[in-house]
């Protein structure tokens, strides 16, 4: 019998199955669902960053045609919706109340304080306007340490000062001796500003209820459906899991964040049932401004021993995080553990100390951006890296480069909490130099220099945390969730395969990558395999996408049911075969017997066989269907090393990007075309926070920064086409050894430009900047500079 | 309410709108050519491009008044008999897209700047594509699938002879 040959598909750029619907603009995102009937909801927010609510008078929103119903947030607390709960507790935690429409007092601008239905969206948001809310305006705080300080206005009579959890990680005697006995220590203070995600698809629900079966079905952006389920279900709704469907169809980027329950989702959900009509809403773009919850936020105080050698002696790291004003899902866990366990860097420490204090303000909530927790490490370590090397005299490089780990020590234990799986640091490092030039740029710098050009280079050698892991670990440090992923690879009769994974794509492109998994270890084509995401109604419970933990959690869900199938498929092929099951292999889709490859059956005749049940072997069941929960012994830890070469120039402050060289390292790869274009997108959204990004609010509580025109987006003609080349250290977590590429390129890149830009401004004596680098800043620096100088 | 007559597509529409319909609420709620995209409130993302009378234009800048008597192309009618146009095809094989919200008013932008100059350098092409906001790509990809579509567009051209007209 003839097999076919089948190309091995992992390891190549095969292009993505899911982009013929996007370009032709026939991809389904929550926004293109229509249902008939539907009725639209527009919430009234608040003006103010803190008020008492004194009275809503909806009356005339109510008498306006087209409008059906407006809800404040006591018909909602009345109605049995419950607060929004918090998904990771930290010791000592200060949870206060989180409604979805407030009740009483507002916290930040744009808290939701109504909402008003009607029969179209416009309708809706001229009806919103004839909402008459009485406010009586409270003393604001912002800044999350002003919030820290006695008689700072509170934000919640639950936590005190303004104090939501502190937190300790590492050996504080340890550090304090080390850093005593070191022979230099460097100090700084570095801003992690806030900044938000952006996704280009506004947030956006639609749900509708059926009484006949009681079923509720809520299409909304999600990174992962069934987090929201559960949530919304079991907490805030009180909603029977079996009865609700949650649908996350297409997604149109969510870079963390589309994990968290969103108060205008539970509103939407709640109104649909009460009204008994479809209700949808969809963000404007100013809405998703004041209402996403938005990223970083640090202020950290670094101290950064080195021996006399050169080599780092100790690292203590205080940490103040504004949360904003409400927790919202995973909030507590990203400025600690996704945070001050990163802080070991690619670096030997003796000893590190880091603690945080979360804190409440009035401002936007704060939780996961693309990297969480992980950027801000990372900008800590290689910032504060370059300061060091100009206070020691050394060139960057070679400071990194005598500190780095090195490869015979893995699996590594730092020395806050995490096992670093595998690593091979210095080539990467070593790669990137060359690729960029080194020694060259910095004959060239000098001569630049001389003609009143101002060049300069930023390296960053970053770690990254991917596929948060094992559940039990996490459970014991707060998580209120298991943090494995599911898969049912489901064969047809015909051999056709559907694969229902746990994982969640908004971009990521999982219907190729998986299927380039299955299509490889089943020996069929592409085109045989399904996979199917996003729909409780269809999947198996699942955690979502967050986290890059895609390929290395969910892809080894497939991969073990994979594992799983071939073993029944190959019992039942022996029985067929009347050979013994240990004589039977299974290669290139089909089954045989050991030595006699004549004696066989393809996959499709054994797919057949198993539904068909009319010769099986004793005891196995029919059915060719198989479910795996993969919960990973660890994380995986990519790394890499990124260098920015740019130019300022300092008559207007400007800075170009010039050259943008990355190498990765993120284990064995699925799809090189794929794992490159997250590390462009991560690349552009780290380079867009050290140069453009910045969610700023006035000292009122008003985002300055609220819309496209005024919040620094990167555009296309701001950014250089970037040069990549990777290494490959595969992690022994799981068997595909993959680590993941998600959140690397927004993790590496900050601090390589922000180290890249004050290179070039050394001649003018300008040692930091807090991000972002803006012209004004950059040219009031150089002016302040030249006055010095003159002085 | 007023009424408009508009070819969208190659189909001729007349509908009785509001005055203060934008274009791209009539595509995608009357026409229900959910293509065109919502994803801003301020012009700047561009996710809302389609084509009016052969001129790139966000469709939220615009009422669907002002677009009576014109000829209206969005991503849905781009593909003509089923077939991927280059920029399209381009967009696929360079990875061109992620998430795929922006891309169809980046690939309309794109076909718009191609027709203005089909031999872009890649500082033109990021001038212009400027005006679509895209989160996912770092507009790496995208370059590139100009650059591949304008190549493919400049052999078609040379196969079927100069100055090929284009409908605008």
């Amino acid at each position: 019998m003839a097999t076919a040959t089948v190309e091995r598909l992992v390891g190549k750029a095969v292009r993505r199955r899911e982009d013929p619907r996007f370009l032709t603009g026939r991809g389904t995102f929550t926004d293109d669902v229509k249902l008939p009937g539907t009725q639209h909801a527009f919430f009234v927010r608040s003006p103010l960053a803190h008020a008492r609510v004194v009275n809503i008078d909806a009356s005339r929103a109510l008498a306006h045609s087209g409008v059906r119903a407006v809800f404040t947030g006591k018909d909602l607390a009345e109605g049995g919706v419950n607060p929004i709960p918090v998904g990771w507790l930290l010791p000592g935690i200060k949870t206060p109340e989180f409604r979805a429409i407030a009740v009483e007092r507002v916290r930040h601008v744009g808290e939701a304080v109504a909402v008003v239905v009607a029969e179209s969206a416009a309708i809706a948001r001229d009806a919103a306007e004839l909402v008459q809310v009485d406010y009586e305006e409270l003393p604001v705080v912002v800044d999350a340490v002003a919030a820290l300080r006695p008689g700072a206005p509170q934000v919640h009579e639950s936590a005190p000062d303004n104090r939501c959890f502190h937190w300790e990680i590492g050996d504080k005697a340890r550090t304090d001796a080390a850093l005593r006995g070191a022979a230099k220590v460097v100090r700084t203070r570095l801003v992690n500003q806030r900044l938000i995600a952006n996704a280009i698809e506004p947030r956006a629900s639609l749900a509708s209820y059926q009484p006949a079966t009681d079923e509720l079905t809520l299409w909304v952006t999600s990174q992962n459906p069934h987090v929201h389920r559960l949530i919304m279900g079991a907490f805030v709704l009180g909603l029977p899991e079996q009865s609700f469907r949650v649908i996350s169809p297409d997604v149109g980027g969510g870079f963390g964040s589309k994990i968290f329950v969103y108060p205008e989702e539970v509103a939407v959900a709640w109104l649909a049932k009460k009204l008994g009509v479809p209700v949808r809403w969809t963000a404007q773009r100013s809405e998703s401004f004041l209402s996403d919850a938005q990223g970083r936020d640090h202020v950290s105080e670094v101290e950064m021993g080195f021996d006399a050698g050169g080599k780092v002696a100790g690292l203590r790291v205080k940490t103040v995080a504004n949360l904003g004003a409400h927790l919202t899902l995973f909030a507590p866990c990203v400025p600690t553990y996704l945070y001050g366990t990163l802080l070991n860097g690619l670096y030997d420490f003796p000893a590190i100390h880091c603690e945080v204090d979360g804190v409440f303000t009035h401002t936007v909530p704060v939780d996961a951006y693309r990297g969480a927790g992980r950027p801000e490490a990372c900008y800590v370590l290689e910032r504060t890296m370059d300061i060091a090397a100009r206070e020691l005299k050394t060139d960057p490089a070679e400071l990194r480069r005598k500190n780095l780990i090195s490869k015979d020590r893995f699996p590594f234990q730092t020395q806050v909490a995490l096992l670093y799986d595998s690593g091979n640091y210095a080539p990467a490092l070593g790669r990137a130099l060359e690729m960029v030039g080194y020694e060259r740029f910095r004959t060239e710098q000098a001569e630049a220099r001389k003609k009143g050009r101002y060049l300069g280079i930023g390296l960053s050698c970053y770690i990254e945390a991917c596929g948060l892991a094992p559940s039990q670990v996490v459970g014991s440090l707060g998580a209120q969730a298991g943090l494995y992923e599911s898969a049912t690879v489901r064969v047809h009769p015909t051999g056709k395969v559907t694969v229902l994974t746990g994982s969640h794509s908004h971009g990521q492109g999982h219907e190729t990558t998986f299927a380039q998994l299955v299509a490889d270890t089943l020996g069929i084509p592409m085109t045989d395999v399904d996979i199917v995401h996003g729909d409780t109604g269809r999947i198996p419970f699942g955690m979502g996408s967050y986290g890059s933990r895609s390929g290395a959690v969910g892809g080894t869900a497939i991969h073990m049911s994979l594992q799983k199938l071939i073993a029944k498929g190959a019992a039942l092929a022996a029985h067929l075969l009347e050979a013994a099951p240990d004589d039977v292999e299974f290669k290139a889709g089909r089954f045989s017997v050991k030595g006699s490859p004549d004696r066989g059956k393809t996959f499709a005749e054994v797919s057949l066989a198993a539904y068909l049940a009319h010769k099986m072997p004793a005891g196995m069941e029919p059915g060719l269907e198989m479910t795996s929960f993969f919960d990973p012994s660890n994380f995986t830890f990519p790394f890499g090393t990124h260098i920015a070469v740019v130019e300022v120039d300092v008559e207007t402050g400007r800075t170009s990007l010039l050259r943008y060289v990355a190498v990765d390292d993120v284990g064995n790869v699925i799809n090189p075309m794929i794992v490159d274009g997250q590390l462009h997108g991560g690349i552009a959204q780290g380079v867009a926070q050290a140069l453009w990004e910045w969610a700023s609010y006035d000292e009122a509580g008003q985002l300055t920064t609220g819309s496209l025109m005024d919040y620094g987006l990167p555009r296309a003609d701001q950014l250089p086409s970037f040069e990549t080349d990777r290494t490959v250290t595969p992690s022994p977590v799981n068997p595909l050894g993959v680590k993941g590429a998600g959140e690397a390129g927004a993790i590496a890149s900050t601090p390589a430009v922000a180290n890249a830009v004050i290179d070039a401004l050394s001649p003018f004596g300008i040692e930091h900047l807090d991000l972002p680098l803006t012209p004004q800043k950059v040219w009031k620096a150089v002016q302040s500079a030249r006055a010095r100088e003159r002085r | 309410m007023a009424r408009i007559s508009v070819k969208v597509n190659g189909t001729q529409q007349s509908h009785e709108v509001e005055p203060r319909q934008l274009l791209v609420h009539y595509l995608r709620d009357v026409l229900g050519l959910t293509g065109t995209h919502v994803g801003c409130d301020t012009s700047q993302c561009g996710s809302c491009t389609v084509m009016v009378d052969g001129r790139t234009v966000k469709s939220c800048t615009m009422f669907a008044v002002q677009a009576d008597g014109s000829e209206v192309l969005t991503i849905e009618g781009l593909a003509a008999g089923g077939k991927l146009h280059p920029v399209q095809e381009s967009f696929w094989e360079e990875h061109g897209l992620q998430c795929g919200f922006c891309t169809p008013g980046v690939i309309l932008s794109a076909v718009g700047l191609l027709r203005d100059d089909p031999n872009p350098d890649e500082h033109a092409i990021r001038a212009g594509i400027e005006g679509n906001l895209c989160r996912c790509t770092g507009y790496h990809n995208i370059v590139k699938a100009v650059q591949s579509a304008a190549r493919k567009l400049a052999a078609a051209s040379a196969d079927t002879g100069p100055a090929r007209p284009q409908s605008r």
